[in-house]
């Protein structure tokens, strides 16, 4: 019986936003949960994120954002993935989002935002539940 | 010189000691210790208790002496905040120039003595609003500068030749700078009497705070050609302001944030000495830039520990005879990573330990954070708050009624001792490396950092270290705070802005002198002076920031983690 694959997940920064403190976290957080983690680095269009991903074929990206330019990117990167046909792939973010926009977040397509204070554990588990090593 | 200590106090010091390690030993074991291990923010372990034992080779004159004088322990100025208070320098960048313009207003009305500009992050990069990296982050936590005319607008009827200005930029400061002087310059103001800071620390943004646009080395060649260029041209301008912040807020521990601040300040120094400078020429012009987290005496015990350390570097390293050349002198902003958004009233408490610490330390400036940081820029309101936490501090607490009052602490003084050393250690680490420049290409500073963020973050999540309202005292809440929010229409009026400055100017004149801006970086030439002719004829942040693109080339995150 082969064994059920690895859970792939990319951290990304898309934007200008330098803060990066939070993602590498929550890379690491990723890696030690047994996950195989790709990270993007700062400054990242959506264009260059979504075709990382699919480069990479992961089965989740994890968005990361504290400046304020969220409710372009995120979507963004969402839209993208649609026109590819990689909208199979989940999207999730983070970082220093309001209240209010989480749900044209949701809306939008991302899965689950995470804001200042969420634990490691949390956000581990969440991908855990939610995201399954795509078919290929 | 003689010792603090008659070395025959020692065996009493002992002997009273031993018996009250006894008496504690009787009262633990009918109620054991509330933990462990005691430890600060950065995991430091912190005795029980510090007696003359803990500082016992500790020479008055020469370890802390008097303020004013060397090594500076006990602060720069020998008057400190007796003769005139710390400036209150609140950070404010929002929206388009003319918004920020209005803060500006409202700050100096209330009586902040010193202006901060924040910039967004097209701005932070070298981007105009309409470059398409920058889409949907225009004016979004900063102020946006495309050109002259968004910088004159910024300061638009602010008294600006007696006012100090900081701006913090980094990858595109020549070009900011320029376009500060040019404005100053038109309005009929000499260039000589201007004072200031820009940050201009590109070694701490691929350590920490990650803008970036052109590599290493040749950032710190522009960043060179400011200091050469302030020390003939601006001599009130403090030309780099070496900033500790961003290493912190990043993840370093108190050591680490002391350490590799003054390690880059090493490189400064040195760059500038091989540009064939006087070091007592430019280094009375460097300025520092620190954080003040939470952690009471440790961050008290930093900044006088930064300030004689720097004293040693400059007297004994690089040999500097300008009494000013030994001066820390330093700005302060309490620590943004430390504020919750859970109960975020409680911000202001914090805020105040924080700043209260930077006042103990004897910082020269302090922005103190706004309670709603951490969930977006601050509303007026709380951005008041903030002020009025260091107006309490400085004209009711009577804190600043006398010099350096922790002097003398047993702990403040231990502590400082051992943060000096440790500090010492990783700079010698740094030196073995090659310098700042090798140390940062081998992401030596980037993992150590990553690795204290990660082991914090892990003691929070393991409850091994509190944090109010987020893993202790937990109440449901909507959070109740009011945020300020940025118009996004506001990306389609700046951009429409700049595009008509663009139309209107003369553009033979901007290719010639954009021409020029490249030629000076190809020759080695300084480019302070053709930039400033730049951007009087309106070129953009952008176009003079694609020539350094193009004839430097461009950096990228390398992505550790």
């Amino acid at each position: 019986m082969a064994r059920e694959r690895k859970i792939r997940v990319m951290v990304a920064k898309p934007g200008l936003d330098g803060h990066d403190r939070g993602a590498r976290i929550i890379a690491r957080a990723y890696r030690d949960a047994g996950f195989e983690v790709v990270y993007t680095g700062l400054h990242q269009t959506p264009e260059e994120i979504v075709e990382a991903a699919i480069q990479e074929d992961v089965d989740m990206i994890g968005l990361s954002s504290l400046a304020g330019a969220h409710r372009y990117l995120f979507p963004r990167v969402v839209e993208l993935l649609r026109e590819k046909g990689a909208d199979d792939i989940v999207v999730c973010g983070g970082g220093i989002i309001p209240d209010e926009d989480i749900p044209k977040l949701k809306e939008a397509g991302i899965k689950e935002v995470f804001t200042p204070g969420s634990s490691l554990e949390e956000i581990v588990d969440w991908v855990k539940e939610n995201v399954k090593p795509r078919e290929r | 010189m003689a010792k603090t200590f008659n070395p025959n106090i020692f065996d009493d010091i002992e002997e009273g000691y031993k018996k009250w390690e006894k008496k504690l030993e009787d009262a633990f074991s009918l109620r054991p210790e509330r933990r462990k291990r005691f430890s600060t923010v950065s995991d430091r372990e912190i005795k029980r208790i510090y007696t003359p034992e803990d500082i016992r080779d500790q020479d008055f004159m020469n370890d802390l002496g008097f303020p004013g004088e060397y090594p500076f322990t006990r602060g720069v100025q020998p008057s400190m905040y007796r003769g005139r208070l710390w400036t209150m320098r609140m950070f404010a960048g929002l929206g388009t120039a003319k918004d920020t313009n209005k803060r500006f207003h409202l700050l100096v009305e209330q009586g902040q003595t010193g202006l901060s500009t924040a910039f967004d992050m097209p701005t932070l990069m070298g981007y105009d609003s309409d470059s398409p990296r920058a889409r949907g982050e225009v004016g979004k936590c900063g102020v946006a500068i495309d050109t002259l005319k968004d910088m004159e607008d910024l300061f638009q009827s602010l008294p600006i030749d007696r006012i100090t200005t900081s701006m913090t930029i980094n990858p595109p400061a020549p070009v900011i700078w320029g376009m500060y002087i040019a404005m100053a310059e038109n309005r009929g103001i000499d260039r000589k009497v201007l004072g200031g800071t820009i940050q201009n620390d590109m070694l701490k943004e691929f350590i920490a705070q990650k803008t970036f646009m052109c590599p290493p080395e040749p950032s710190l060649r522009l960043i060179t050609d400011t200091v050469e260029f302030g020390t003939y041209e601006v001599p009130k301008w403090n030309t780099i302001s070496i900033s500790g912040y961003h290493i912190r807020e990043a993840g370093s521990t108190a050591v680490q944030e002391l350490a590799f601040t003054l390690a880059d300040g090493i490189a400064y120094t040195q760059a500038a000495i091989d540009r064939g400078l006087d070091v007592d020429q430019f280094a009375p012009r460097f300025s520092f830039f620190f954080n003040s987290h939470i952690d009471f005496f440790e961050e008290i015990a930093k900044f006088r520990a930064a300030r004689r350390m720097w004293a040693k570097i400059m007297k004994e390293r690089f040999k500097a005879k300008n009494p000013r050349s030994w001066w820390l002198r330093f700005h302060t902003q309490t620590a943004g990573c430390s504020l919750t958004a859970q109960q975020p009233y409680n911000n202001i408490v914090r805020t105040a330990l924080e700043a209260l610490a930077a006042v103990l330390g004897g910082t020269q400036s302090l922005h103190t954070n706004s309670l709603d940081e951490v969930l977006a820029l601050p509303t007026e309101e709380a951005a008041t708050i903030a002020l009025r936490t260091q107006q309490i501090i400085a004209e009711e607490s009577g804190v600043a009624n006398t010099i350096d009052p922790l002097a003398g602490s047993y702990c403040v003084e231990a502590l400082t001792n051992q943060m000096e050393e440790e500090a010492f250690e990783i700079i010698h680490k740094i030196d073995d490396m090659g310098g700042m420049l090798a140390a940062i290409e081998k992401n030596y500073p980037q993992q150590e950092i990553a690795d204290a963020a990660y082991h914090f973050q892990r003691q929070i999540d393991s409850k091994e270290r509190t944090l109010v309202g987020v893993n202790k005292y937990v109440t449901e809440e909507d959070i109740p705070v009011e945020i300020l929010e940025i118009d996004e229409e506001l990306e389609k009026l700046q951009i429409e802005k700049t595009n008509r400055i663009k139309e209107e100017r003369d553009q033979a004149k901007v290719k010639e002198c954009l021409e020029a801006v490249g030629e000076a970086c190809v020759a080695n030439r300084n480019v302070m002076q053709p930039i400033i002719d730049a951007v009087k004829a309106y070129a953009t942040l952008q176009e003079v920031c694609d020539v350094f693109r193009e004839v430097f080339g461009i950096y990228r995150d390398p992505g550790i983690y």
